[in-house]
């Protein structure tokens, strides 16, 4: 056929989903009621509806917020942190018990105290949001400096980068990139799962999650599975974008690089 | 330049036995020298290197370098390691300057020094390629530049050409000659081959399997450049291996 691989695996792509929805919409057409299983096109029809009239625009941004909140400060906390514990050896031994203790719990379970302390602002949702990303960013960042190559720190110290902070800024911290990159990556994704709890509980009366709920109580689930798509498509348009920022720009010394 | 002077080093395993590395070693290596040491695997040697570096601590003895006691790593001393060591997000001619950043020196000044040393090293058209895109040869090769831009008295080598091919081997050997030969650099070069020290050494340090010790040291007088085949490199080959057999067999048994 003399067709690229590449074209060969989009065509497949795009075949694979298209049956998908259409078996989709033969089994919703057999149901044939809205409120079990809403067909393609209805939720095609609702998604059409949300987006003319500017509703679904503003959730998205509601959502965006409080997830940009989250990720935000679990960042500016788990990296710092992590480098810290991967590279001096008492603080590790002083900070990892008291982790390993907040770490096991479930982020949704400080939904209580999120309120008490947030009351119901985009701060207590991007509170648990914040729980959610920060244990992978941490860890993540404290394994690749763990695992920075002895010889590249030996290399660093007989070319005169001798003091903690350059030996930190201008030789772990490159070498650990890789795996702070995968662990930001797999921070976003469980963020973004705590964007919908952390909206069921009511900060606004927009964002992505809040809406499932709401379109739930009123048994439109043509509406509640648009939703559920969106914050998918999301989810994908998030981790695609980060993996090309990454790739193109961050990592580009890297062969093949996986995060 | 070079003084090591009734120097020992222990080890304390986590069981709690003691291996004795480098037992009263004594050993001067005079200004712009190629000395090679040479020895059973777990002799002691990378650690008389190491300690050299300033990466490691002897436990009594003394070191200096151009009458200088060495407390730690210093810019008097440049290694090449056995693994490739370059920076792999630095690009080739970003690896050279790291040294030179360090000691902030403007970065239109550092990379036209840099350029020069990759041109001894020929690899100037690879400047903007990252680690990755070069062979094992051409990564030690850049790793030699690295140490040298650095302009140290002496250049400490751990089995820098161990992991590449034979034939590949033969040309580095040659362009360390000439690098040598002009930067004039005191070089201390740990390998396990006898052909490689018969081709590069002023001097040969054999050392003695676990506790390690010099057993002797050899001076290898023969003009540059040499034949690797010639009558008189053969002698000092033959010499070199009865001495080192004998150690291998007392690692062994």
């Amino acid at each position: 056929m003399g067709q690229s691989p590449y074209i060969r695996r989009r065509i497949l792509e795009i075949t694979s989903v298209a049956s998908a929805i259409i078996i989709w919409e033969i089994i919703a057409r057999i149901i044939n009621k809205k409120y079990i299983l809403p067909s393609f096109t209805e939720v095609v029809t609702a998604f059409l509806k949300l987006v003319s009239g500017g509703e679904l625009y503003r959730d998205i941004i509601t959502s965006l917020n409080y997830f940009a909140i989250g990720m935000g400060v679990a960042i500016a906390v788990g990296i710092p942190l992590g480098i810290m514990m991967g590279w001096f050896k008492t603080f590790d031994k002083a900070v990892d018990p008291i982790i390993e203790v907040i770490r096991p719990i479930p982020p949704l379970a400080w939904i209580p105290f999120a309120i008490l302390w947030f009351g119901l602002t985009q701060y207590a949702a991007g509170f648990v949001i914040f729980l959610g990303a920060v244990f992978p960013i941490l860890v993540n960042t404290y394994t690749g400096f763990r695992n920075t190559p002895r010889v590249l720190v030996e290399s660093g110290k007989v070319l005169g980068c001798i003091k903690n902070r350059d030996l930190i800024f201008r030789i772990a911290l490159p070498a650990a990139l890789p795996s702070i990159a995968t662990g930001v990556r797999v921070g976003m994704g469980v963020g973004w799962m705590c964007v919908v709890a952390a909206e069921f509980f009511g900060v606004s009366t927009y964002g992505i999650g809040y809406k499932i709920w709401r379109w739930n109580d009123l048994h439109h689930m043509d509406m509640v599975l648009t939703y559920m798509l969106v914050l998918g498509l999301i989810a994908l348009v998030i981790d695609r974008l980060f993996r090309y920022i990454v790739q193109e720009w961050w990592l580009k010394w890297q062969t093949g690089v996986v995060v | 330049m070079l003084s090591i002077k009734n120097l020992n080093k222990t080890y304390h395993t986590e069981e709690g036995d003691e291996v004795v590395a480098l037992s009263d070693i004594n050993l001067d290596v005079a200004d712009k020298e190629f000395v090679c040491f040479i020895g059973p695997s777990g002799c002691g040697k990378t650690t008389l290197l190491r300690i050299t570096a300033g990466l490691e601590k002897p436990d009594s003895g003394t070191l200096t370098v151009n009458n200088e006691p060495i407390k730690g790593p210093g810019p008097d001393r440049g290694m090449v390691f056995q693994e490739y060591s370059l920076f792999p997000w630095r690009t080739v001619l970003k690896n050279i300057t790291f040294s030179l950043e360090l000691k902030k020196i403007p970065k239109s000044e550092r990379e036209k020094i840099a350029r020069d040393f990759l041109k001894l090293v020929g690899l100037l058209e690879f400047a903007d390629s990252y680690p990755h895109e070069l062979s094992g040869g051409m990564k030690q090769r850049v790793a030699i530049a690295r140490a040298m831009v650095n302009d140290p008295d002496v250049l400490l080598m751990d089995e820098p050409f161990g992991a590449v091919d034979a034939q590949t081997r033969n040309r580095l050997q040659h362009e360390l000659l000439n690098i040598w030969e002009k930067k004039k650099k005191t070089v201390v070069f740990i390998t396990h081959s006898v052909d490689e020290a018969v081709f590069l050494a002023d001097k040969v340090v054999v050392f003695t399997a676990r506790p390690g010790t010099i057993k002797e040291v050899i001076s290898v007088d023969l003009p540059r450049p040499r034949e690797r085949t010639s009558f008189e490199a053969n002698a000092v080959r033959e010499h070199l291996l009865a001495s080192l057999g004998a150690e291998i067999q007392a690692a062994i048994d």
